[in-house]
């Protein structure tokens, strides 16, 4: 099996693909008319070289996490989870009815009560396609697409009909009161006397729950039983079985912890950003996250690396649309061809270097 | 109660929605067939709606338009089987990719093209396809003075683009190639044993591949139908997700032919009502009675099942019977009207409530092709 060093499997595979998915890109931005230089320049300056776009890149980022350890748990149960659109949506219900109806005297209490919130609404939203899946068979990819478009049907249903504030025409809930409100990076820098950094940017304490998810996540799924038996039951079903693992069990808990994830996400961008609950808050993350968890090879490292990647491509990709012509639908494309490459093309990554490191194998004996 | 014409009305717009959403469901329905799984479904209408678009636009020809939006579409058909026939790729993910990729794509030619914000210019006379008027149909002015009859054969029948026509023929022809045809046995074998088909000397990757350029040829259908007949310009995302209800009713026609006609139909009608009446009254107790229904079915249902079946579905009853409740209650204190406001937004859900009713398998199942979504490798 192993004809390829683990590193190279690692690292080499999804920097080639990273690659080439950079150089089609680069391509296309020639075909447009424009320097694929210059571009990759106004990227770097207005997201590395200044705070305010780190706070921009660190708020996507933010999403990704959530969504990418989403999609990597249910991977690891060999279940594909594209749902994550959907429990977000709803995670973000349970954000807002949790700001809205409970007098919360402080944002540290106020942020449990929102994750417990949102992680439950996300948890119950996956619920039931995973039932679906575990118990009657139903293809849990079909099911999730489904729960997408009824998730965003509810959502607006709840701001049209309900959350909708009297007199108001926008298709948002209330403001959230002020002591639900999130401490800003700006807000943590001034703390430390840095008044001027992470300028009016959106990211927020939400990050590092973000960073304690993939420390959970990893502790899960590489150290503690359970985590076993949904890598067992990924690898191969039967053997599992036979090794004593109950399936529909572990289909149900994978899912849950997966909607659990996405419904976080809306902590980030419903309490942390908006501070209400809009329409179309998820911004297509729930995607997204499929990407960083190919490219991230379902580690939690790895999903925290390809989400900063693409936080970075997100903020620069509106700093692009702003200064260039190039719109901001590049980075769609950017990453359909890194989800392309990563996943789909994966073999034609791969069975090039498989040859070579053959070769090198056969030279050395 | 609505009159006639209204109705004839509905059905025609039903009939228009229905026609995009039946091509992408026998486009569906051929890859699906020979085992090949298709969320990218939705990318390729888009690819083609813009490209079609986009041709129609410069050259002024809507045939160059619909010939170049197929075109696009095969294309990206083609990249789905190099990914999942010949590189035994992930099928699912393959199809996610290439969704992404029309939908960066269209809009950032777009843009380079026509400067627009991402949309084509509108289409002239010759850009669209016009609608054709039967011999003898009264004109759209006319019709409130004609005949029963009369308006049925004008509005519903008569009147529409070539393309509507075009679907509706191909529904006998599918399911004449699928089930008359020594091609449309094959292509259904590959889909549920490829190692038999591979026996018998037929390869299971040239028929597969066949598929799913049958597949992009009916999706630039679709799509060129959209961008030149039902509206006159491409629009950022205008497929709106009309390639996952087409994916939604291929499951509810269980893949096949006739059932995928009925289904598009049905959906398409949920969309015809949903433009048309804003607001949809329905007597409140009997609405609330139906749901206290439902609930006691599962509840029947759960009797003697499981925990998880007790849990799941008995909470499911639960949320059910409550919102039948609420209902009562808020006729109860309003006391005056029994008549509801069904939110729209109710009636747009349905074809994906009604598709994942129909796959939980509680009201007839549906059982997909067996070899779907996985690629054959012949040592095995």
């Amino acid at each position: 099996m192993d004809i390829m060093p683990r590193w190279v499997d690692i690292i080499i595979v999804p920097l080639l693909s990273l690659f080439l998915a950079a150089f089609l890109s680069a391509l296309l931005i020639i075909a447009i008319g424009e320097s694929p230089i210059a571009a990759l320049n106004l990227m770097i300056e207005g997201t590395l070289l200044r705070s305010a776009g780190w706070g921009y890149m660190l708020y996507y980022t933010t999403n990704f996490i959530f969504t990418g350890l989403a999609v990597s748990v249910a991977f690891h149960a060999a279940l594909f989870n594209i749902g994550g659109e959907g429990q977000a949506m709803i995670g973000g219900l349970g954000v807002a009815l949790v700001c809205l109806f409970i007098p919360w005297p402080h944002w540290t209490l106020a942020i449990v009560g929102a994750s417990i919130g949102a992680a439950l609404f996300g948890m119950i939203w996956a619920g039931l396609p995973a039932y679906l899946q575990a118990k009657r068979g139903s293809h849990i990819v079909i099911t999730t697409i489904m729960f997408n478009f009824i998730a965003a049907g509810v959502l607006n249903f709840f701001l049209v009909d309900v959350l909708k504030p009297k007199g108001s025409m926008d298709p948002a809930s209330a403001n959230f009161p002020s002591t639900t409100h999130l401490p800003t990076f700006q807000d943590l820098a001034s703390l430390f006397g840095f008044e001027k950094a992470f300028r009016s940017a959106p990211a927020n304490v939400s990050f590092f729950i973000a960073l304690l998810a993939c420390i959970a996540v990893w502790y899960l799924i590489w150290r503690s039983p359970l985590g076993y038996e949904i890598r067992a039951l990924g690898k191969s079903g039967p053997a599992a079985r036979y090794a004593g693992v109950r399936p529909v069990k572990i289909i149900m808990i994978a899912m849950m912890i997966s909607g659990a994830l996405c419904g976080m996400m809306a902590i980030n961008t419903t309490q942390g950003e908006s501070e209400r609950l809009i329409l179309n808050f998820t911004e297509g993350a729930g995607f997204i996250g499929i990407a960083v968890a190919l490219m991230g090879r379902s580690h939690p490292l790895g999903v925290l690396l390809a989400a900063l990647l693409f936080g970075f491509l997100y903020q620069g990709g509106a700093e692009l649309a702003l200064w260039t012509k190039i719109p901001r639908e590049l980075i769609v494309v950017i990453q359909a061809l890194v989800i392309l490459f990563t996943g789909a093309l994966s073999l034609m990554v791969r069975a090039p270097l498989e040859r070579f490191f053959m070769s090198v194998q056969k030279a050395k004996e | 109660m609505i009159d006639f014409l209204t109705l004839l009305q509905v059905l025609d717009s039903s009939l228009r929605l229905a026609t995009p959403l039946l091509l992408v469901c026998l486009a569906g329905l051929f890859s699906e067939r020979a085992g090949i799984f298709d969320i990218g479904l939705e990318g390729k209408l888009l690819a083609a709606a813009f490209v079609s678009a986009a041709f129609a636009a410069i050259t002024g020809s809507v045939w160059l338009g619909l010939l170049a939006g197929i075109l696009a579409s095969i294309m990206l058909s083609l990249l789905h089987g190099l990914a999942s026939i010949t590189l035994r790729g992930d099928q699912i993910i393959s199809g996610v990719a290439i969704n992404f990729l029309a939908a960066g794509l269209t809009v950032v030619i777009a843009q380079d093209l026509f400067g627009q914000g991402g949309r084509t210019p509108p289409l002239k006379s010759g850009g669209r396809f016009e609608p054709i008027n039967f011999p003898g149909a009264t004109s759209s002015k006319e019709i409130n003075d004609a005949g029963p009859l009369m308006q049925l054969y004008s509005e519903l029948f008569s009147g529409h683009s070539l393309l509507v026509y075009v679907a509706l023929l191909t529904v006998p022809l599918s399911w004449f190639i699928l089930y008359k045809t020594r091609y449309g046995l094959r292509l259904r074998a590959v889909g549920e044993n490829p190692a038999a088909v591979d026996t018998a000397g037929i390869s299971v990757v040239g028929l597969r591949y066949s598929a799913v350029i049958i597949g992009g040829i009916l999706c630039g259908i679709a799509g060129a139908y959209i961008a030149t007949s039902l509206q006159a310009n491409f629009t950022k995302d205008m497929s709106a997700g009309r390639g996952f209800i087409a994916l939604a009713a291929l499951i509810f026609a269980k893949w096949r032919p006739w059932y995928a006609l009925s289904a598009c139909l049905l959906f398409g009608f949920f969309f015809a009502v949903d433009t048309r009446f804003q607001n949809i009254l329905l007597p409140a107790w009997s609405l609330s009675g139906f749901l206290i229904l439902i609930a006691l079915g599962l509840m029947s249902y759960i009797w003697r099942k499981d925990y998880l079946d007790k849990v799941v579905l008995g909470g499911l009853a639960l949320g059910i019977s409550t919102i039948a409740l609420m209902i009562v209650f808020s006729v109860w204190n309003t006391g005056a009207s029994s008549q509801i406001k069904i939110p729209v937004v109710f009636i747009q859900s349905l074809p994906y409530v009604l598709t994942v009713v129909v796959l939980a398998g509680f009201v007839g199942k549906a059982i997909p092709p067996r070899a779907g979504g996985q690629p054959y490798v012949k040592e095995r």
